[in-house]
């Protein structure tokens, strides 16, 4: 099993030399992005064979390359296996998408090169087993990650977005590379070794918060979440998806490596640091993307959001294993795995809508979008599932984790803990509120950008895309439904994962009546996806037909009731901007610091009034300017150094050595 | 060991770190090189009787290389190279004599105080020996800083690299390989930065390094 991965990682690998040459044929994309779909629907196929029939094998591999006496050890055990489904299930999205949406690269020389490259690198850091292939694994994810959001570098913005995401990558890896430093110091490079030896507390609390901030960076916990609205949507959309589909996963699968599998038993302050961190993410990441205008960016922010669930669903899993109550830590962990793998369906679909409609418009911008569900219905039919899916509604999937994670934040009185007791349904509310949010968010994006009438020329004259894009969308979109109707599958085949990780499973699903899934006792809750969608799909058809048959021929088409006004403009429609104002005056004013100024012009002016809106990231105002102020003055001042006489060169190196002598000697 | 030759030992290693204390105040060139010669004649004598207290034959084999090389060879080539620069006149010190001498006075009573602390448990020849070497590299380094024309900087290199010659042969053992793999690095050093001196004057007119900072548009 491990040989056909590594086989279709080394394939990956060798497509990106290949990209090289290939980027200046004209089908030199398809054999590309083919060979890429190939590749991944291998490894997905196998992880996934693996998963389900194989889970309690663990077959490794010790490969003769990177360091000279211990070589690269790889492993397939249950945990790898699902996130190597997640990765891979992205990287045939994002190939199929790609075979089509490739085509209207401009310079696909900088953009094939690094794609299988980046496919290869998320896949060895979910392989590897030993902490030097990680991090070197992990640190080329970052570098040909990077490599593709400064692929349009013409734009000043995207160079921007570069630098800093090198930055929070490379922050990343540090606290990851003391994290490990710390780990392996008493035992050994090989993952084995680490599992088998018994830090000190002290060690380990260290290790957990370092693995945080190097994990949760490339995830986009908040605070250290800014380098990702910029950098995600900077990439050609395919990569895009990939990046806040599956990278941000390949993040929680390193946290997840790290404390639930490499340190011993947890201890409850762990949890607590994990909660206080993953609520608010969730919530501020939400309260950003309703702010946002640019499409892509919305979809960032709302990865960050999910992110934060994600992570909520961790830290509940952590609480609920220190004070010894395994079932439900296997609730909360099967929660937040199942959101891994439904978010990464949904934020993919999205993301893939949002490229569909740039190459049909080549706008990002919501407020000069609109109606774009007559021009392209089957796009518009993929993103509203995605919307809905994310938005948490039934049928779809994003309800059944959220709805697992609740069921484990409602279970929390029974922990001894007052701390937790405490914290767990505050951090519950801002769930809650997140999930609203949330749905409001993406009410704006799919109202705002697919109904109504076109904003501008480009909009008005926008096409249907290609058949590999819709293909590639619609697919994801089968699966969110799949996934949403049918989760007892799913849900029983994580049971080796949470096995592994916590110790214990939920109750098996498949086989109860009527597909529903009992997280823990029928006379608690219950959810059945299916019954909800019979429902659903049988009222609204009901509705429909009836509709049809007693109105469709009284239809007739008219101006829209425009208040009045003699000349509707398509500017007066609800605007982004509108539908959020509520939101930001509730919200804004203590979160973005915000100011509405109106403008009034004085009586006898022809001046139009004007209201301006000013918001300000708190996060980046208060965190990372003054950190980027020091480092600059700094810099300015050692800058001196560089431009000196070669005598004084070695008057410094003689200097530096005589101090270091007079340090010996004294 | 009888003491006496400790004693010689102790004198030639001591007259090295003279040398070079000769070299810190000579302000001509074809001086420098005279007393750089010497400087390597000292180091061939006092490897010889390294090799002599030792019972080390290869040690000669050392000898002989710093004595063709370091006292005959490279004081030639530069002789002749500053000849075809005609640059013998150049007067080239940056600190005056006076506080060089005290810098140099200072550094050796450093490299003393250092090796004293730091091997107690060596036999008295190796630590006298190491002290000794310690403070030609530091005059050494001080020659290189103190002086403004390639050249002085060139020797000032190569006295350096005799200390860690002198430092090598006083530690017992020393493979010939090694020391073998210093002479040529000494010999392609020599060969390299005799191009550059050659690669600046064409381009520049002169090896002196003030040129090369005019050119970088910068001033002392």
């Amino acid at each position: 099993m491990i040989a056909v991965a590594l086989w279709s990682v080394a394939a990956l690998l060798a497509l990106a030399p290949a990209g090289v040459v290939l980027s200046t044929r004209p089908r030199g994309s398809l054999i590309v992005y083919g060979g890429c779909l190939i590749a991944t629907s291998t490894l997905c196929v196998t992880a996934l064979s693996d998963l389900l029939h194989a889970p309690q094998l663990t077959p490794s591999a010790t490969l003769p390359i990177g360091l000279p006496w211990l070589g690269a050890h790889f492993r397939l055990d249950a945990l790898s296996a699902f996130f190597l489904v997640v990765v891979n299930l992205g990287g045939v999205a994002a190939s199929l998408f790609a075979l089509g949406y490739g085509r209207h690269e401009d310079s696909p020389g900088r953009v094939l090169p690094f794609y299988p490259a980046y496919l290869a690198a998320m896949n060895v850091v979910v392989l590897a087993n030993d902490a030097f292939s990680f991090l070197v694994a992990w640190e080329f994810m970052s570098l040909t990650s990077w490599a593709l959001v400064v692929s349009h570098h013409r734009e000043a913005e995207n160079i921007r977005a570069g630098y800093v995401y090198l930055l929070m990558a490379s922050f990343g890896t540090l606290a990851l590379l003391l994290a490990f430093g710390l780990l392996v110091s008493g035992a050994g490079y090989d993952f084995d070794a680490i599992r088998a030896s018994h830090p000190s507390a002290a060690v380990t609390g260290t290790v957990v918060i370092l693995a945080l901030l190097g994990a949760g960076s490339k995830a986009g916990l908040v605070p250290l979440h800014a380098w990702l609205p910029l950098a995600h949507p900077a990439a050609p959309s395919h990569v895009s998806g990939l990046m806040s589909g599956v990278m941000t996963k390949v993040a929680v699968y390193g946290f997840v490596r790290i404390v639930f599998d490499l340190l011993p038993e947890p201890v409850w302050w762990w949890s607590m640091v994990v909660l206080l961190v993953g609520g608010p993410t969730a919530t501020l990441g939400v309260l950003y993307a309703l702010m946002q205008r640019d499409i892509k960016r919305v979809l960032a922010y709302s990865t960050i959001e999910n992110i934060g669930i994600v992570f909520t669903g961790l830290g509940l899993a952590l609480a609920f294993k220190a004070e010894g109550l395994d079932w439900v830590a296997a609730l909360a962990f099967t929660a937040a795995m199942l959101h891994v793998f439904n978010h990464a369906l949904f934020k993919s679909l999205l993301f893939f809508g949002a490229g569909a409609v740039l190459a049909a418009t080549g706008e990002r911008d919501m407020e000069k979008l609109g109606g774009l569900i007559h021009r392209m219905p089957k796009t518009a039919f993929a993103m509203l599932i995605g919307c809905v899916a994310i938005s948490a509604l039934p049928p779809f999937n994003g309800f059944v984790s959220e709805w697992l994670t609740f069921q484990a934040i409602l279970l929390s009185p029974q922990l001894p803990s007052w701390g937790l007791k405490l914290v767990i349904p505050a951090v519950g509310g801002l769930l809650a509120l997140a999930a609203a949010l949330a749905a409001a968010c993406f009410v704006k994006l799919y109202g705002i950008s697919f109904l109504g009438r076109p904003r501008s020329d480009v909009a008005a004259s926008a096409h249907e895309t290609d058949r590999f894009s819709l293909t590639a969308m619609l697919v994801l979109a089968a699966f969110c439904l799949i996934a949403g109707i049918l989760p007892g599958l799913f849900i029983d085949a994580l049971a080796p994962v949470s096995k592994a990780m916590v110790g214990n499973i939920m109750p098996h699903q498949v086989g109860l009546q009527w597909l529903t899934i009992v997280p823990i006792a029928e006379s608690r809750s219950s959810y059945n996806g299916l019954l909800v969608f019979v429902f659903a799909a049988l009222c609204g058809t009901a509705a429909a037909s009836a509709i049809h048959r007693f109105a469709s021929d009284r239809l007739r088409r008219a101006p829209a009731w425009d208040c009045g006004h003699p000349d509707p403009n398509p500017a007066i429609q609800y605007s982004a901007s509108s539908f959020s104002q509520p939101i930001r005056r509730v919200f804004g004013s203590v979160v973005f610091a915000a100011r509405e100024i109106g403008e009034m012009p004085p009586p006898s002016s022809p001046r139009p009034a004007r209201l301006r809106v000013e918001l300000h990231d708190l996060i980046w105002e208060a965190l990372y300017a003054p950190i980027a102020m020091v480092v600059g003055f700094a810099t300015d001042r050692v800058n001196v150094l560089q431009f000196l006489t070669i005598r004084r060169y070695l008057t410094l190196v003689f200097v530096a050595l005589i101090v270091l002598l007079l340090v010996v000697a004294l | 060991m009888s003491s006496l030759q400790f004693d010689i030992a102790h004198l030639l290693a001591g007259s090295l770190v003279l040398a070079s204390f000769m070299m810190l105040y000579q302000d001509r060139l074809y001086a420098l090189l005279n007393v750089y010669a010497l400087h390597a004649g000292m180091l061939a004598l006092s490897v010889a009787w390294q090799a002599y207290v030792q019972q080390a034959p290869h040690l000669y084999v050392t000898a002989l290389i710093a004595l063709v090389f370091k006292a005959i060879i490279i004081p030639v080539a530069l002789h002749r190279i500053i000849k075809r620069l005609g640059i013998h006149r150049e007067i080239e010190n940056v600190i005056g004599i006076g506080l060089t001498m005290m810098a140099g006075i200072g550094l050796v009573a450093l490299s003393m105080v250092v090796m004293l602390r730091v091997t107690p448990g060596a036999d008295a020849l190796a630590r006298e020996d190491l002290a000794f070497a310690l403070s030609v590299v530091l005059l050494g380094l001080l020659i290189m800083v103190t002086r403004r024309n390639a050249v002085g900087q060139v020797v000032g290199f190569m006295s350096l690299e005799n200390g860690l010659v002198l430092a090598a042969t006083g530690a017992k053992g020393m493979p010939l390989v090694v020391e073998i793999s210093v002479a040529f690095s000494v010999l392609i050093a020599f060969i390299v930065i005799g191009i550059f001196l050659f690669r600046i004057r064409e381009r520049f007119d002169s090896v002196d390094m003030q040129a090369l900072d005019r050119f970088r548009g910068e001033r002392r």
